[in-house]
């Protein structure tokens, strides 16, 4: 039996994310990209961990700190009422925090692609920073904030192992179709798994061919036009 | 009247090298900073428009302390100047009538984009983006944009250096027109003899790091290259 939940959780999962990671993303990414402190690495660093640690590590350490005999997951609990585990705002956050390099590296590169002068134009033209971020810079680097958001999306929607500590498999809230797949194949279900993995399989193809062809015509435009 | 003493440390190609730069510019003068690559140049213009910090010193102009070591340190936005950069740096998402329009501060009438707009004979292109227009043609709008908030003190960093000789003669006639119209203090950087004796009639020869010489072109300019240059003009 096909069943649309899981599909309809996943999409609203990554789309929370995605957009949570826009409006964070953008200031952290300003930042990473114009500051020269020396202490920027460590930022970068941790910003850069979901690439390179096992999402069981960082859903281990979430679930954690969520859990509300601990610290964060208490303050949570006793003053705003707020569990985050096995729920679906804890699962937004847990994502948010596993996709930000997806959005940040590429609109980092973004800023950093935009060329100085027409920052320094733009202040010598008597225009202060956020007159520049969104009237300079942000339109001129729209491959790297559309390939950002795509890329958020699409990790958001990959995920397993984070959604599995943090969220569970609890259906209507934090069964996603990486949980469901997993668990058809528990089942031995191979056909049903076969459905739900194909359908995601085009998906993320026809999602990575629409970056590129973005960022393929956003350089066109630029250099030809 | 600009009073500039300014100096900063600077790391080139060359090695480290200490930038001295000591003068007084009169208002409506038409000054040009001449002088090989790497002498300091670009650097005397980014400090001047508050885009990069000298280690020490003042920039006076008129009655207004732009920059005083430990004191003062004017923002760009604050310094009311025109600059124009040698990669014209036009906005690419805007029209030649939109970076225009962004230029205008809060309030200003709009009425002296149309008059930039024929000065600089812009108008059938005011729709256009700027990809599509040539070298010369980006450098008129970059000009007119730098002029939209009248300022006081106009700067170009080698304006004309990527664009072919005639198109450079005509755009110095721009040049020296919107100087004299905006009764402009005007402080060009430029390493090419010709345009500097066509348009300035003071020149301060930057030479590593200091000023070995100022006066007019006739005087300042080297003798050798300068005579190359009549000759050129003569045949």
């Amino acid at each position: 039996m096909f069943d649309f939940e899981p599909f309809y959780l996943t999409f609203k999962l990554a789309l929370a994310t995605t957009l949570i990671l826009f409006i964070v993303g953008i200031p952290l990414a300003y930042f990473l990209a114009f500051n020269r402190s020396p202490w920027k690495v460590l930022l970068e660093a941790v910003v850069g961990l979901p690439l390179v640690l096992p999402p069981s590590v960082l859903g281990f350490y979430l679930l954690l700190a969520f859990s509300p005999q601990n610290v964060v997951g208490k303050f949570l609990n006793d003053y705003f009422d707020v569990r985050l585990v096995f729920t679906f705002p804890g699962l937004v956050i847990a994502s948010v925090i596993y996709s930000l390099p997806f959005m940040i590296q590429p609109v980092q590169s973004g800023f950093s692609m935009v060329p100085r002068s027409l920052v320094e134009t733009a202040y010598t033209l008597g225009k202060n920073k956020f007159t520049v971020l969104t009237r300079v810079l942000m339109p001129n680097m729209k491959a790297a904030l559309i390939s950002g958001c795509v890329l958020s999306f699409a990790h958001t929607i990959g995920e397993f192992g984070i959604v599995l500590m943090v969220g569970g498999n609890i259906p209507h809230e934090t069964r996603v179709i990486s949980v469901v797949i997993y668990d058809e194949v528990e089942a031995m279900n191979y056909t049903q798994a076969n459905v739900y993995s194909s359908i995601l399989l085009i998906f993320s193809f026809l999602v990575l061919v629409s970056v590129y062809l973005v960022n393929r015509r956003a350089l066109k435009v630029h250099y030809q036009s | 009247m600009i009073e500039i003493k300014i100096n900063r440390k600077l790391f080139g190609a060359n090695g480290e090298l200490r930038l001295v730069f000591d003068t007084i510019i009169r208002r409506g003068e038409f000054v040009t900073i001449y002088g090989p690559s790497g002498a300091g140049k670009t650097s005397v213009l980014r400090m001047l428009a508050g885009l990069l910090k000298p280690d020490g010193g003042s920039i006076k102009v008129e009655d207004q302390v732009w920059f005083e070591s430990g004191k003062v340190d004017l923002p760009p936005q604050q310094r009311n100047i025109g600059i124009v950069f040698q990669d014209y740096s036009l906005f690419p998402n805007m029209t030649v009538q939109g970076n225009l329009e962004f230029a205008l501060s809060k309030g200003q009438s709009p009425e002296i984009i149309g008059e930039l707009l024929s000065l600089m004979e812009l108008e059938n292109l005011r729709d256009k983006r700027p990809a599509v227009l040539s070298g010369g043609q980006q450098q008129r709008v970059a000009l007119a944009r730098a002029l939209i908030r009248k300022p006081k003190l106009l700067l170009l960093d080698e304006p004309l250096s990527a664009l072919d000789t005639a198109m450079q003669i005509k755009l110095q006639e721009y040049i020296l027109r919107l100087h004299q119209q905006f009764n402009l203090t005007t402080i060009l950087v430029s390493h090419d003899i010709a345009e500097v004796a066509r348009l300035s009639k003071r020149v301060l020869l930057l030479e590593g790091g200091r000023v070995s010489k100022d006066g007019t072109p006739g005087e300042v300019l080297p003798l050798e290259n300068f005579r190359n240059f009549i000759d050129g003009m003569i045949s």
